[in-house]
């Protein structure tokens, strides 16, 4: 027995509140992230990510005020991503109570962001998010602006890239798969597990359970993150934990 | 300056600057009913506390460099000799003899060294490669009895981020034991002194017991 592979619920969050619809029973509240972190929490999610898709800047500071209530309520890890351009940034969502920053533009824009984030505070607080499209058979890029521009950077050299600039983990996921609930893109999340030391978590295209499964066993991550399969209650945390289990995949149950 | 409030009777986060003590100040709040927490970087405060919490994460140097430009190194070694004391990740390894990462010395608490899991070792029973940093739940073997297991099923899995472990010379301080390419030591104990790599904060129920069994414990 060893390592378990994680299972990481994540949350689009726009001026506090959650943007997909969730389905929980007898939840109060059913946009408010933190009792849906905590309702994950209880169902035995890993880790929690918040995505803070927020788009105009002057309610940016509100997912600090969700990042407290939320670190003073689960205690799990939390990672939190979303328009994280600075050090400064990273140092705030810190403070609030994220264990783990998660950036992707900014970094592809800036790298030397990582070099200097992960001197500051660590390679195991800076995740580098990678959002990746097919451009030929084992080929990807990587597309930045919420998938809208190509950088025309092959995939696996920035996976390499951003580990020797010090980040901690990868958060992958397939532009071609998002959203189409026909699982991930394996090939992309071997290439990319198989080329670097960190952890990877494979992200994009979860539809069910097997999905789940198959990003572990034949993708080779070592987290795997989904949104809509828990948020509309069609699955919870546990019941994809013990799907994995069955399949000899090493889970914390 | 705001005068130095005293932590008498206080259970006390020692504050070196290295990053963010937000988790663990919150989790032994949640478990210390109506005992004070403080986050503190005085040493008179960490004197003065009933028992302390030494954390860290980042890289082991940068913490031992600012132990010592803040002043804190005899009160943190004046408190694990005379009071309980919770040492996490960093806050374990540093007090340790010596450690590889950065190949600097620690603070000698525990007779051994803090060792870079080795490249050689990182492949799991099937063969696949094993990543550094060790992150993610891993099992705690608790391999002697110890008050700061006390409710916690023998193997719960603990939140682990680190690249290095510690290595003690003497193993009879060995209380807790967990498998990541090789058998590794992850919880010592000796005395007044519980120290454990993974982040009891960030490892829900079981981690909160753990805190909960610190907060009550009486060495």
């Amino acid at each position: 027995m060893g390592l378990a592979k994680r299972i990481i619920p994540c949350l689009d969050v726009t001026a506090g509140r959650v943007v997909k619809g969730t389905n929980f029973v007898d939840l109060r509240d059913a946009g408010d992230p933190v009792e849906i972190a905590r309702r994950y929490d209880e169902q035995g999610a890993d880790e929690v990510t918040f995505l803070d898709i927020t788009a105009s800047s002057d309610q940016r500071d509100i997912i600090l005020h969700i990042v407290e209530a939320c670190a003073a309520q689960v205690f799990i890890p939390l990672t939190v991503g979303g328009g994280v351009r600075s050090v400064a940034d990273v140092r705030r969502l810190l403070n609030a109570g994220a264990d783990k920053v998660s950036m992707n533009t900014a970094a592809v824009e800036n790298p030397d962001l990582v070099a200097e984030a992960s001197a500051k505070v660590g390679n195991q607080c800076i995740v580098v998010a990678i959002d990746a499209k097919q451009q030929a058979p084992d080929a990807w890029q990587v597309f930045t602006h919420g998938g809208r521009k190509n950088t025309g950077i092959d995939a696996v050299a920035w996976a390499r890239r951003v580990q020797a600039l010090g980040a901690g983990e990868i958060l992958l996921t397939s532009m071609d798969r998002d959203g189409t609930r026909n699982g991930f893109d394996l090939s992309l999340t071997r290439a990319i597990s198989g080329a670097v030391d960190i952890p990877v978590i494979a992200s994009g295209g979860v539809g069910n359970l097997q999905h789940l499964a198959d990003g572990v066993s034949t993708g080779h991550a070592d987290a795997v993150l989904a949104a809509s399969i828990f948020h509309f209650g069609e699955f919870t945390v546990r019941e994809a934990k013990e799907y994995m289990r069955k399949q000899g995949i090493e889970v914390r149950l | 300056m705001t005068t130095p409030i005293s932590g008498k009777g206080a259970i006390v986060v020692i504050d070196y600057g290295m990053g963010n003590l937000r988790s663990v100040w919150q989790a032994l709040v949640r478990v210390a009913g109506s005992r004070t927490v403080l986050v503190s970087a005085d040493p008179a405060v960490v004197e003065s506390a009933e028992r302390v919490v030494f954390p860290g994460q980042g890289a082991m140097p940068d913490c031992m460099r600012e132990i010592e430009a803040r002043g804190l190194r005899s009160a943190v070694l004046n408190a694990a000799r005379t009071k309980p004391f919770l040492g996490i990740c960093i806050g374990q390894q540093m007090l340790f003899e010596h450690s590889e990462e950065g190949n600097v010395p620690g603070l000698g608490v525990f007779k051994g060294d803090v060792r870079r899991f080795p490249a050689d070792k990182m492949n799991d029973d099937a063969g696949n490669k094993l990543k550094v940093p060790h992150m993610g739940w891993n099992e705690v073997r608790q391999v002697l009895k110890h008050p700061l297991w006390n409710g916690i099923t023998d193997g719960s899995r603990f939140y682990f981020v680190h690249s290095y472990h510690v290595d003690p010379a003497d193993k009879t301080c060995v209380v807790g034991t967990t498998d990541y390419g090789l058998p590794f030591t992850s919880a010592v104990a000796r005395d007044n002194i519980f120290a454990i790599q993974c982040h009891p904060e960030k490892s829900a129920a079981a981690g909160l017991a753990m805190l909960a069994n610190f907060v009550g414990w009486q060495p």
